[in-house]
């Protein structure tokens, strides 16, 4: 039985983790490698990297860090944040990223996610979404969040996945740093439209959090970065938990 | 000496990595004669079916993959171009294995991404594997059951996980992102005589 994703995210600026780590046992908490082979351990299931460096300059590095991480981790991941190009995007594959996701540069020029799909295969290509509730509508937002779209969160995944995206990375702003739980509802909306798996992303602050996004919508993962990092809920006793509700998970 | 075959297919680097990581020496290579020397081939791959084909054909590596007499693991799109032939592209494959490749029925999420089970799993190749170990997919297409088929997996429905014929194993999962449990399934691979 193919079993339900639990997925860290590490923030990423000019090569180290951000956003404060609080791992006992880590020589350097802030080293991104040292913190992806411990969630690796713990039986994190895959990685986001999202790459928040400012500066194109500073960004460079940013491939030597993902050849470092290729070589210490066994399992997949993916490396988002910044990537504007298909050329980008050959760079962070090429480096041994398994997947790229595709946030801005997706909304400026769609083709971006059929021609990544075409060379590399769709999955390869994640389409991250941030979204908002706004007067009753949940809007795509671009640039960190930023910036409003006219696009709404449904047609834009339907647009992705016929334009050969693999995944949806489907974040709520309204509810990212809550800890109040993940949006439920358009979660539920997006998964149940696209036959592509979705990673609902934004507001696990308890285990039954993640119960409820998996029990209630069809998504296939669940992302989450500050209860990891803190320590908070550590994956083992997450995937116990899941596992007493009868959810699918690897143990 | 481990021979990675290398063509127009991504993230062979992450195959090379899990290699060196079990202490083999490893090279990435589309030269004959480096293959042929080596004691163990790995054919990896993600991509499409056709495009991958011709590539191999083109530089005629379709006939010396056919003719390897030592132990060789194909993965993922690997294992698939092993096949008689993929509905991806309506390709002719290289037909060690007797099965077709098929797109998986739209009636459940697809790509089949994750974690998951396998079923029948005597080979060598899953020495130490338990009955609740799991590997990690990520493909749209899959490979039906045939009598080389040596563990099967249940998404959809049932399909070849990995085959067996002769010299040639295949794994349509990725041992290389399959955590410890990958390891150890590369690990037998690399103690095959």
């Amino acid at each position: 039985m193919l079993k339900k994703r639990i997925i860290p995210c590490l923030d990423i600026k000019d090569g180290r983790t951000v956003k404060g780590v609080n791992f006992v046992g880590l020589r350097d908490a802030g080293d991104a490698v040292e913190l992806a082979k411990r969630y690796v351990q713990e039986g994190a299931d895959e990685l986001v990297f999202l790459d928040i460096t400012a500066t194109v300059e500073k960004r460079k590095n940013l491939t030597g860090l993902v050849e470092k991480i290729a070589r210490e981790i066994n399992i997949p991941f993916t490396v988002g944040g910044g990537i504007n190009s298909v050329e980008d995007a050959q760079a962070i594959i090429k480096a041994g990223a398994d997947k790229v996701s595709i946030n801005t540069a997706a909304v400026d020029h769609p083709e971006i996610v059929s021609e990544i799909a075409a060379e590399f295969g769709s999955q390869c290509v994640v389409l991250a979404i941030d979204t908002k509730l706004e007067d009753g509508e949940w809007k795509v937002y671009i640039h960190g969040g930023r910036t409003p779209t006219p696009l709404h969160a449904v047609d834009w995944a339907l647009e992705g996945e016929r334009r050969g995206a693999g995944e949806i990375l489907l974040t709520s702003m309204n509810n990212d740093g809550t800890k109040n739980g993940f949006a439920l509802d358009v979660t539920a909306a997006v998964s149940a439209a696209v036959n592509i798996p979705v990673v609902a992303s934004g507001g696990a602050g308890t285990m039954q959090h993640f119960a409820d996004v998996f029990q209630q919508t069809r998504a296939s993962a669940a992302l989450a970065a500050s209860i990891f990092h803190f320590g908070e809920i550590p994956i083992p006793r997450l995937k116990q938990f899941l596992k007493q509700q009868n959810i699918e998970v690897r143990i | 000496m481990v021979a990675i075959i290398k063509y127009n297919a991504g993230n062979i680097a992450s195959v090379k990595n899990a290699v060196e990581r079990l202490g083999h020496r490893c090279v990435i290579t589309d030269n004959e004669v480096e293959i042929r020397r080596a004691d163990k081939v790995i054919f990896p791959g993600v991509g499409e079916a056709s495009s991958a084909m011709e590539y191999l054909k083109e530089r005629k590596l379709d006939a010396v993959i056919k003719s390897l007499g030592q132990p060789v693991l194909g993965i993922c799109l690997g294992l698939q171009l092993l096949c008689r032939y993929s509905e991806e592209g309506d390709t002719d494959c290289l037909g060690v294995f007797d099965t077709a490749v098929k797109k998986f029925p739209l009636t459940d999420i697809v790509p089949h991404i994750g974690w998951d089970n396998l079923k029948q799993t005597e080979s060598m190749l899953f020495d130490g594997f338990g009955k609740d170990d799991t590997v990690y997919f990520v493909h749209s297409y899959y490979a039906e059951s045939c009598a080389q088929t040596i563990a099967e997996c249940d998404y959809i429905l049932p399909f070849s996980a990995a085959m067996r014929n002769r010299n040639f194993y295949a794994t349509q999962f990725h041992p290389e992102k399959s955590a410890n449990v990958g390891e150890r399934i590369l690990e037998n691979f690399l103690k095959i005589r």
